[in-house]
């Protein structure tokens, strides 16, 4: 049984940001564990820019973004592991793995950081009724075949889903030589970035279809229409409507979801919302020692964010090592007020905040020329103005340590300006 | 001459071959698809049958009860997942409870053991997430569940591994009466046997009619389900049957072997033999009857649907018996409960053989067992680490949903008959099963595929030959211009 | 001349911009809505001459993956975009291959290269 001070779970951009910082603040003994050839996660296959702004003040790819990391992690000499499968996480913080080279690994970690990402909801999960031809795939796979392996998985396009990743790949496909025929999205708003819509929709003459939903995949072999059709305010398909688009590919885009497995495994509390674990301030898990960061614990949109997440988690992972985490009683609870969907941490303890806590939301709707409301035991603290809030855009406030002193309650809400 | 030609390679076809693989017969399954089990056999409700449901004297009746009867050996013989989990038909109100007393009686008739009546109590007491309203059941110990394409595969395997020949992308497009058998013709290739069986499943009745009076009619009759996450596996643990009215045995409550859990199936005539498509009125049928059934079925974990086209032989039972033409033998309208019989119908039809010429000398090496498949997760830690010295292929999980390995692919790729497309691995190893439905896991076993078949990864297909997956590499347009 | 709406692609922000005629300003073009500078260049240039970062991948021999992610380093005119992706096409490098490394300078006489978005060994 080997020990490690620190066993971090995933070598994407969450990991490797929360290995690095755990290495600065003190901490020898860390292990990134990674199942995938190379470090760097699903940003070796985000192959397009906008990456980095926040953290670089600088415009880089995936691949770039993810190098900066690997590069620093490589130069600390931190320790990792490739080609790498955990199988699972007790909540004593034994932690089980596989590789070709060791076979099986039990490690005994004085802390975990759980960085495993996320996986891609998929057609069955959505029910769209029809065929099971082949050609139906998630976006994010079809990304990985033409990005990474060199292959191209299809000529005629539909995408379902007007996420980032289904206009990153509306994109792609045309660069590629494919036709992309439109992209279909349930909601009444694109859940991506604004600046993609124009990029990778409108430049290329990409029609985009609001509130209109898949509704049939003909196809015995491959696939060779799909069927579009309106949704009325219940989501539910509006008979007359329908329109049948002949193609060889639908792509689907229509959400990501945090893969908890191992978490579920360890005994970790998870929300239903987002869909991850429940954290603290530390973004330590409900089984102490047990730390989670990155799209694990709620999908993100920027990696800039995960970057700063993770670090936190990084940080107190290895402060929890060094036994210099207050475990805390007073808990102060984080409510989603009126207009706000979650809040990302769950719990604040206000011994573990030294100057301020960053906390992130989603709001549940568009909405324009708001405020922000954050309240800290009824009162008022914080008034954030926004022109222009989205489902599709996490937001962060920072609220200060001073504010947190003696409430039970910290709620942000949206309110007209 | 070959003396037996078996066409179709399902889980009656495979049954047969592994039987008649007892005795020294050249026996050749002729199977149109590229791989075995394409047909009913991999979407159905996966049920051994009690056997109280089916009218006593049929065939369906007799062969139920007796292939229920061998399921347990079978399975442990050929390594197959198989559970004996129990059934309940439950009853919600007088007339289901008298329904469900009569089908007790039927089972007695039938000579099914294990049989019980419940009370509330008792059904609540078995399975608390039924609706409170529930007032009996009707409780079949003998029931239960398998792997249905697990099983066809396994059997395949053992009877090739015995000597019998297996031909896929055989497809039969004529049978012609010749002296002393039947000429089998597959297009232009052509093979003779002095037995014929009948093995088509939906095709059945267009196979006989190449050759025979036309004397039966198959109804495609399309079954669709949901499958749902492995965390409501044990929502229920017996399998749950509304109590039964004319459309049928009606919609199934379906544990399943590996711990997922199904709902299904709803039944449709359907025009064509391959319209397995699920629609919007199946699925919203399927919901409909959970919530007369259950409290509060998770539909937000459902990872997949799916359909399956049934037989449905006009005249209600089994078609099973010899024809007018000297040894062309049907095995026809193998629906429910035909997985459940199809050990019973074997052992029958095998008897039909000792007609032969030459009679039935038997096999002296018949090996009732298979190499039983490798199952990385339920060995030991020092079984598993043990495995990846000798081979390291084993220390890489592909399938990340069901913890599947790259050694476990590689074995199965190359068994007989092994995978060939993404779902046969999907059918012989899980990987695809699980709640990513091969996001993950595709790719990477799709390359394993091309190098272990000696193919380019764009000749590796989904299922069937037409169902490629990749185009072409990127930047291939200068190398077309070129 | 009318306003013309746009959305600003130049960082994730995606602020509203409008952009009117202006013979009195420098750049012969009023910009409202930008949060920053880069906003207010972006929407003068995408109305005298759109121009686009790429992103895309080469061939690469030898290399850990059979394919480079590369980008511009730059903006490159919008209407060259598949003049471009075709001779990005024809492209094939050797690993091992250093981050930042240009692969094509000054593609199609835009002043803008192709550059390695990440580094790759080659396969030993």
């Amino acid at each position: 049984m080997k020990k490690y001070d620190i066993v971090i779970i995933g070598g994407g951009p969450a990991g490797l940001a929360a290995a690095i910082e755990a290495r600065k603040n003190g901490i020898e003994g860390v292990l990134v564990l990674e199942r995938d050839r190379e470090l760097g996660g699903i940003l070796q296959q985000c192959i397009h820019n906008g990456f980095g702004l926040h953290i670089f003040k600088e415009e880089l790819t995936g691949p770039e973004y993810a190098e900066r990391f690997i590069n620093e992690l490589q130069e600390l000499g931190i320790e990792y592991k490739l080609d790498t499968m955990v199988l699972e996480v007790t909540p004593g913080r034994l932690v089980k793995a596989i590789n070709t080279e060791d076979g099986v690994l039990n490690l005994q970690a004085g802390a975990v950081v759980l960085a495993m990402g996320c996986r891609e909801r998929t057609r069955g999960a959505i029910l769209i009724p029809g065929g099971r031809p082949a050609g139906v795939l998630t976006a994010g796979t079809a990304q990985r075949f033409v990005n990474m392996e060199g292959y191209m998985v299809g000529k005629r396009v539909v995408i379902l889903g007007s996420g980032d990743i289904g206009l990153i790949m509306a994109r792609r496909m045309t660069l590629e030589g494919a036709e992309v025929l439109a992209v279909a999205e349930l909601m009444p708003y694109s859940g991506g970035l604004t600046r993609n819509i124009v990029q990778c929709l409108e430049d290329y003459d990409i029609p985009l279809y609001l509130s209109h939903t898949i509704t049939n995949i003909e196809g015995y072999d491959r696939l060779e229409a799909v069927t579009i059709a309106q949704v009325d305010e219940g989501y539910r398909p509006i008979p007359g409507t329908e329109k049948r688009y002949e193609c060889d590919t639908l792509l689907l885009s229509v959400g990501l979801i945090p893969e908890n497995e191992l978490s579920r495994g360890a005994g970790v509390e998870l929300h239903p919302l987002t869909g991850g674990p429940v954290v603290n301030e530390s973004m330590e898990t409900s089984v102490p020692g047990i730390f989670a960061c990155g799209n694990v614990v709620h999908v993100h949109d920027l990696a800039d964010w995960v970057t700063e997440e993770s670090r936190r988690a990084g940080r107190s992972a290895a402060r929890f090592v060094k036994a210099e985490l207050a475990q805390g009683n007073g808990l102060v609870r984080t409510a989603a007020g009126l207009g706000i969907r979650y809040i990302v941490p769950q719990y604040i303890r206000p011994e573990n905040v030294e100057k301020q806590v960053e906390i992130y939301m989603r709001v549940t709707n568009i909405y324009k020329n708001i405020r922000l409301v954050v309240r800290a035991g009824g009162t008022v603290i914080k008034e954030v103005k926004r022109l222009h809030v989205t489902p599709g855009e996490m937001e962060t406030v920072k609220v200060a340590a001073k504010d947190l002193a003696g409430i039970s309650e910290l709620s942000v809400s949206v309110e007209e300006v | 001459m070959y003396d037996v030609a078996i066409l179709g390679a399902g889980i009656v076809g495979t049954n047969i071959a592994r039987e008649l693989s007892r005795y020294s017969i050249k026996v050749v399954m002729l199977e149109a698809e590229n791989d075995v089990s394409m047909g009913t056999t991999r979407a159905n409700s996966a049920i051994v049958h009690a056997g109280y449901d089916t009218k006593p004297g049929s065939m369906k009746a007799r062969y139920n009860v007796r292939g229920n009867q061998l399921y347990e050996d079978l399975c442990r013989e050929l390594a197959v997942p198989y559970k004996c989990n129990g059934s309940l038909v439950v009853a919600f109100n007088d007339e289901e409870v008298a329904t469900v007393k009569e089908l007790y009686q039927r089972g007695l008739e039938n000579g099914v053991p294990g049989l019980e009546l419940l009370n509330r109590e008792q059904t609540l007491a078995l399975e608390p997430n039924l609706k409170e309203t529930v007032q009996g059941a009707l409780l079949a110990k003998s029931a239960g569940i398998v792997g249905p394409w697990e099983l066809a595969i396994a059997l395949a395997e053992n009877a090739v591994q015995n000597g019998v020949e297996l031909r896929c992308n055989a497809r039969v497009t004529a049978l012609e009466q010749i002296k002393g058998g039947i000429r089998v013709y597959m297009d232009e290739r052509s093979i003779d046997a002095r037995y014929v069986l009948n093995c088509a499943g939906i095709y059945a009745d267009i196979v006989n009619n190449m050759i025979a009076e036309p004397t039966f009619e198959l109804t495609p009759t399309r079954g669709e389900y949901n499958l749902f996450d492995k965390s409501v596996g044990d929502y229920v643990s017996h399998t749950i049957f509304g109590t039964p009215s004319k459309k049928g045995k009606g919609v199934v409550f379906l544990p399943t072997v590996h711990g997922n859990l199904m709902l299904g199936p709803n039944s449709e005539a359907v025009p064509g033999r391959e319209m397995v498509e699920t629609s919007p009125a199946g699925l919203e049928f399927l919901r409909d009857h959970a919530a007369n059934t259950v409290k509060n079925m998770a539909f937000n974990m459902v990872i997949t649907s799916f359909a399956g086209l049934r037989a449905k032989p006009k005249n209600g039972d089994f078609v099973i018996g010899e024809t007018e033409v000297p040894g062309f033998i049907n095995v026809a309208g193998i629906e429910s409960p035909g997985l459940t019989a199809a050990p019973g119908i074997a052992e029958y039809v095998v008897k039909l053989m000792e007609k032969l010429e030459g009679g039935l000398e038997p096999n002296p090496n018949f090996n009732p067992r298979r190499r039983p498949p490798i199952l990385f997760m339920e060995l030991s830690d020092a079984e598993k680490a043990k495995l990846i010295a000798q081979d390291p292929r084993f220390g890489r999980i592909i399938c990340r949903c069901e913890n599947i390995t790259e050694g476990e692919i590689v074995d199965i790729i190359h068994r007989s008959p092994g995978a060939i497309s993404v779902d046969g691995v999907k059918r012989r190893a899980r990987p695809g099963s699980g709640r990513c439905q091969g996001g993950f896991c595709g790719p990477r076993v799709m390359e394993i595929l091309a190098r272990e078949l000696g193919k380019e990864i764009t000749e590796i297909v989904k299922d069937r030959p037409g169902s490629f997956i990749l185009t072409g590499p990127t930047k291939a347009v200068k190398e077309e211009q070129a | 001349m009318e306003a013309r709406e746009m959305i600003c692609i130049v960082c994730p922000m995606g602020c509203k911009l409008e952009v009117m005629r202006d013979k009195t300003s420098p750049t012969g073009y009023t910009v409202t809505g930008q949060k920053c500078s880069r906003g207010e260049s972006y929407g003068v240039t995408e109305m005298v001459n759109p121009t686009r970062a790429l992103t895309s991948t080469v061939k690469i021999k030898k290399g850990f993956l059979p394919r480079l992610p590369v980008r511009t380093n730059g903006a490159i005119p919008k209407g060259k975009i598949f003049q471009v992706m075709e001779l990005l096409n024809t492209v094939e490098v050797e690993a091992p291959v250093a981050a930042a490394q240009v692969i094509i300078k000054d593609v199609l006489e835009t002043g803008i290269d192709i550059i390695a978005s990440r580094s790759m060994d080659s396969l030993i």
